[in-house]
């Protein structure tokens, strides 16, 4: 008992571990194997993996990024193509709109015009009939004031010829 | 027994900070340690390992280009290496990026698993930081000469300096140089050990009644800036790392 205590006393004795030179070969060893270790694992698998990992993400991001370039490129496109053909629509529309207009002038024209000649047509035969009723009238006032200035002739006892009377009576008439 | 009366006699605190950085033998009985003995140091190694494996290897398993929350950890941590040597050492440093990122996840791996409780950290020994710093200064280097030739000596010729400095700036240059791993490593360790060393002593602290909230409070707000130094200490060494690198890849001024 007394020994091992001694004997452990004696080992943290020196003071620093560190300093114990019995240990540092055996230290140096396994640090060596450790390290060559590390190294295998890092430059057989680890490093070219992750490099490959990062070099993949960057790929990517920048195909994304292109990607997105492109897609804006395309959406610009579309909406220069939009904008033109909303501005070809306005002006078709507005074409029809006056070709429209022009068709609807013409056709009112001739309706018109058609309108004012069947117009003209009926104030024409009107008028034809408003003279021929005039005609007529002046007639029957002709035939009437024959007969009365007969019928007057005999009533004052006066045997007038039919000739003379429709002479006289025309004369009359005209004056 | 002997030692906690022993202790008890010396006013009831058992202070033994450094105990948990002592290199024994995981599973079995006795102190020896001899170089192919499987220790604690050896275990929290490989524990270091398997963590780099579950999340680069299984982190990025499945590819996702959307990743999940383990996938996006694993990426952050390769961007932020491979970044930092880009950065830092231009194009042609990216072919040594892997040597670098195997350091940097070996460092932030133990030291991380070092902050659990009962844990053991290899970061916080000089052998293991040693190792590591003299790795990074020999390819350094080795690799100045062997791209550059004698042109790697213009690293200590200031050539934008007067011309009277320039043999005094070359000797403070070359000192600076082997410097380096000595300053590499022991700021790793150094760090890492007396985080660790100030929580014990805390933790010690805690036995006594009249101040342990005191010293759990301590402990609680060393565990915290423990966390940033673990991952601090990888970064600076990483980014130490890089800059020597770089100094070998273009070595004027």
């Amino acid at each position: 008992m007394a020994t091992e205590t001694h004997s452990a006393e004696v080992a943290s004795a020196p003071g620093m571990p560190q300093l114990d030179f019995s240990t540092w070969g055996n230290q140096i060893f396994w640090l060596v194997l450790a390290l060559i270790a590390i190294y295998l694992i890092l430059s057989r698998v680890a490093l070219p993996r992750i490099g490959a990992v990062l070099a993949e993400r960057s790929g990517t991001i920048t195909n994304d990024l292109a990607a997105a370039e492109d897609l804006k490129a395309k959406a610009v496109e579309a909406e220069a193509a939009y904008e033109k053909a909303l501005v070809d629509a306005r002006a078709e529309a507005s074409n029809i709109v006056e070709s429209a207009k022009a068709e609807i002038k013409a056709d009112l024209d001739v309706a018109i015009a058609k309108a004012d000649a069947e117009i003209a047509a009926k104030a024409a035969e009107s008028e034809k009939a408003i003279s021929e009723i005039r005609a007529s009238a002046l007639e029957n006032v002709k035939v009437v004031a024959k007969d009365t200035a007969k019928e007057i002739v005999a009533a004052l006892g006066g045997k007038a010829d039919a000739k003379t009377i429709t002479a006289a009576v025309t004369a009359r008439m005209k004056g | 027994m002997a030692t906690e009366t022993h202790g008890a006699e010396e006013g009831g605190l058992v202070f033994h900070p450094m105990d948990q950085f002592i290199v024994k033998p995981f599973l079995g009985e006795g102190s020896d340690v001899a170089w192919y003995t499987v220790t604690n140091a050896t275990v929290w190694m490989f524990l270091a390992v398997i963590a780099t494996f579950l999340l680069l290897v299984l982190g990025s398993s499945k590819r996702s280009v959307i990743p999940s929350r383990m996938q996006s950890v694993a990426e952050l941590a390769y961007g932020f290496v491979y970044k930092m040597v880009e950065d830092i050492c231009g194009k042609e440093g990216v072919k040594y990026f892997p040597y670098i990122m195997t350091l940097f996840m070996f460092i932030v791996c133990s030291n991380f698993l070092g902050l659990l409780p009962t844990s053991f950290t290899p970061t916080s020994h000089f052998a293991v930081t040693v190792v590591l710093a003299f790795a990074v200064f020999i390819t350094v280097t080795v690799l100045g000469f062997v791209k550059n030739g004698a042109a790697f000596l213009g690293l200590f010729w200031v050539s934008s300096a007067p011309l009277a400095l320039r043999p005094v700036l070359a000797i403070i240059e070359l000192i600076s140089y082997f410097v380096r791993p000595v300053s590499h490593s022991i700021r790793l360790a150094g760090n890492v050990m007396a985080g660790h060393a100030v929580i014990k002593v805390f933790a010690g602290f805690a036995a006594l009644t009249l101040v342990s909230p005191v010293a759990i409070l301590g402990i609680t707000a060393m565990y915290g800036l423990e966390v940033l130094v673990s991952f601090i200490q990888a970064y600076v060494f990483t980014i130490l790392t890089c800059v020597y690198l770089k100094d070998a890849l273009h070595p004027s001024h």
